[in-house]
């Protein structure tokens, strides 16, 4: 199983190279508010989720496409591996 | 014929029928509602609303939002309603420019927004109330005051139907925000134009997909309560989520949708729309930029049932023109749906440069005038003078600024804009407002922003900005800039910099070449 901070790196460079070309990777941290200001829009939203779907094999909740569980890396690595956790082994 | 009559109507004809729901639960007959907009009239009275004010509200889409709505207008005032997802700074000038005499704020805005005010020196009365749903909240609130003071408050008399019922803000070039002023009888007059186009009863149930500072929401509201149909509240985050907006569709058995074309795309893509059988979608209306081909092909294909419109025309007009869709659509049709004939309670002529009406089948600028046309913007008495021209005989017409051309079948097909004001997700968005906002940001000495249409974007919006240091800027750091000055859907979709930004021979910034970098 992925360790958080795997998870948090990949998803990390997946919203870098996809929303924030040529952005210094220094500026967007684990505590980085995405949503709440403004550096995912709603569309871009969807497309992360769609690749944490994709790349981590899980099933993200209509409920928990939302600012709660989605607004940093922190939470997003947290919500991927909540969801590790629970799925069978393949 | 006034707006609020509708309600004093359906209350009448339909007093147990269902008049809101909201997605969480909470619903309100129609006797619920007037009686509730009634005892706030009656408290914005007391607080001292006269026929011809404005009442302001920052609430969240709600039934206390609705009963607000129709408060104000039973006062005789005019409603200016704010996008509860804008940053204060943008509201409290709107509110401040507009001079509302009072104002219906939920508490979580309140602080920020009476400082707003106070830098405006503004100081409207203002009825906060503790949060909104079900219109619980406005109904406590009402209840606190009333039980201070008991007397009846003094007689309203009526507005005419050429008064203001609502002032709504949009996107101005200069940077600051317009606000296009409109009477009952522009509202009513389109309302009616409704009643015909789509025949709505009382079993229908309308989506309220788009905010009330949207005239979007003027079909919405109006043409359920004239009718005594149910409208469905659809909340701000819900109606950014595909698959939550699809299964209401079919839970809430909607049976008339209305919203811009961007969310019915994300719906068709993400909404899994096959798995949800909506048997009761009758009508799927949408308006407020061009809906891309290949979407709407796959809506269709996805929801083959409803009747599809495409509807035109800008707030200054309301819809102004409309399109029924052949369905289904040829698989290699190519082109967006054209934007149609002009309503039958108006009408329209395309003109040249000049002014002068063009031959048919040229392209021009189209003009419309008629009854549900703005008398123009709120204490912009230029910029109102500038919006209209005179062509022909007769009263002068309202310039859409939209380019259009007549087809040999009498519907026009819209070519693109005479100046640079786009659409993002439906909302009107001025490339100048941008610009206006990145200009305060104290890193950056030049700023021009372009947009290109865009498969996925719609409109992909690029700010080119050359910083005072010449370096590279943070993107994180100018996206948080923009959300603290303007809306999340103005904000770039791309950043470039420049050591400098190219010129033209006049020395003005080369758009076409910015442009032409994609």
């Amino acid at each position: 199983m992925a360790q958080e901070g795997q998870v948090l790196d990949v998803v990390k460079n997946f919203i870098l190279s996809e929303f924030l070309p040529g952005e210094d990777p220094g500026r967007l941290t684990a505590t980085t508010p995405l949503m709440s200001d403004g550096i995912l829009d709603s569309i871009a939203t969807l497309k992360l989720i769609v690749f944490l779907e994709e790349q981590f094999d899980i099933e993200v909740e209509a409920h928990e496409a939302d600012e709660e569980h989605l607004n940093t890396l922190h939470a997003i690595s947290a919500l991927v591996q909540a969801k590790r956790k629970v799925a069978p082994t393949g | 014929m006034l707006l609020h009559q509708y309600l004093d109507n359906a209350a009448r004809n339909w007093p147990e029928r269902v008049a809101v729901q909201e997605a969480g639960g909470g619903s309100i007959t129609y006797h619920e509602l007037a009686e509730l907009s009634d005892r706030l009239r009656d408290r914005l009275v007391r607080l001292g609303v006269r026929p011809g004010d404005r009442v302001g509200f920052w609430i969240r889409k709600s039934i206390d939002a609705v009963a607000t709505i129709f408060g104000a207008l039973k006062a005789g005032a005019a409603y200016v309603p704010v996008d509860p997802g804008a940053p204060p700074a943008r509201n409290g000038y709107i509110l401040a420019d507009c001079a509302v005499a009072a104002l219906v704020v939920e508490q979580r805005f309140e602080q920020a927004l009476r400082k707003q005010l106070a830098e405006h020196g503004a100081h409207p009365a203002v009825l906060a109330i503790g949060g909104s749903g079900g219109g619980a909240h406005l109904r406590a609130a009402l209840e606190e005051v009333n039980r201070h003071d008991p007397a009846p408050a003094a007689q309203v008399a009526p507005p005419g139907p050429d008064q203001l019922a609502y002032v709504l803000y949009t996107s101005g070039s200069t940077g600051k925000p317009k606000g296009v002023m409109l009477t009952h009888r522009n509202a009513v007059s389109f309302v009616e134009w409704c009643a015909q186009a789509f025949a709505p009863t009382p079993e229908d149930r309308f989506s309220s997909h788009a905010p009330f500072h949207f005239d979007l929401s003027i079909l919405d509201i109006y043409s359920a309560v004239k009718h005594g149909a149910a409208l469905i509240l659809i909340g701000e985050e819900a109606g950014k989520s595909p698959q939550q907006l699809a299964q209401l569709v079919a839970d809430a058995r909607i049976t008339v949708w209305y919203s811009a074309p961007s969310i019915l795309s994300l719906m068709t893509q993400f909404g899994e729309l096959e798995r949800r059988a909506c048997p009761g979608l009758r009508l799927v209306l949408f308006a407020g930029e061009v809906f891309p081909i290949t979407h709407l092909k796959s809506l269709v294909r996805q929801w083959p049932h409803p009747r599809y419109f495409n509807l035109y025309g800008p707030t200054e007009t309301n819809v102004c023109n409309f399109y029924e869709v052949p369905t289904p659509i040829p698989a290699e049709r190519a082109e967006p749906v054209p934007i149609g004939k002009v309503c039958s309670h108006l009408e329209g002529v395309v003109i040249d440069p000049a002014g002068k009406p063009v031959a048919r089948g040229a392209e021009g600028e189209l003009c419309i005038r008629g009854p549900s046309v703005t008398q123009g913007y709120w204490n912009l008495p230029e910029q109102s003078r500038n919006a209209f021209v005179s062509a022909g005989t007769g009263p002068v017409y309202y310039r859409t600024g939209d380019i259009v051309v007549e087809q040999p079948d009498g519907e026009f097909r819209y070519v693109g804009r005479r100046d640079r004001m786009i659409k993002k997700r439906g909302f009107r968005v001025e490339l100048g407002e941008i610009e206006a906002c990145l200009y305060r940001h104290p890193e950056i000495r030049e700023v021009a922003v372009t947009a290109v249409a865009d498969e996925s974007l719609g409109m992909k919006v690029h700010a080119h900005v050359a910083s005072r240091s010449g370096e590279k800027l943070s993107l994180i750091d100018l996206k948080r800039f923009c959300g603290q000055h303007i809306p999340v859907y103005m904000i770039p979709d791309v950043f470039s910099f420049h050591a400098a930004l190219p010129k033209t021979s006049t020395d003005k910034v080369d758009y076409q070449a910015l442009k032409a970098l994609g």
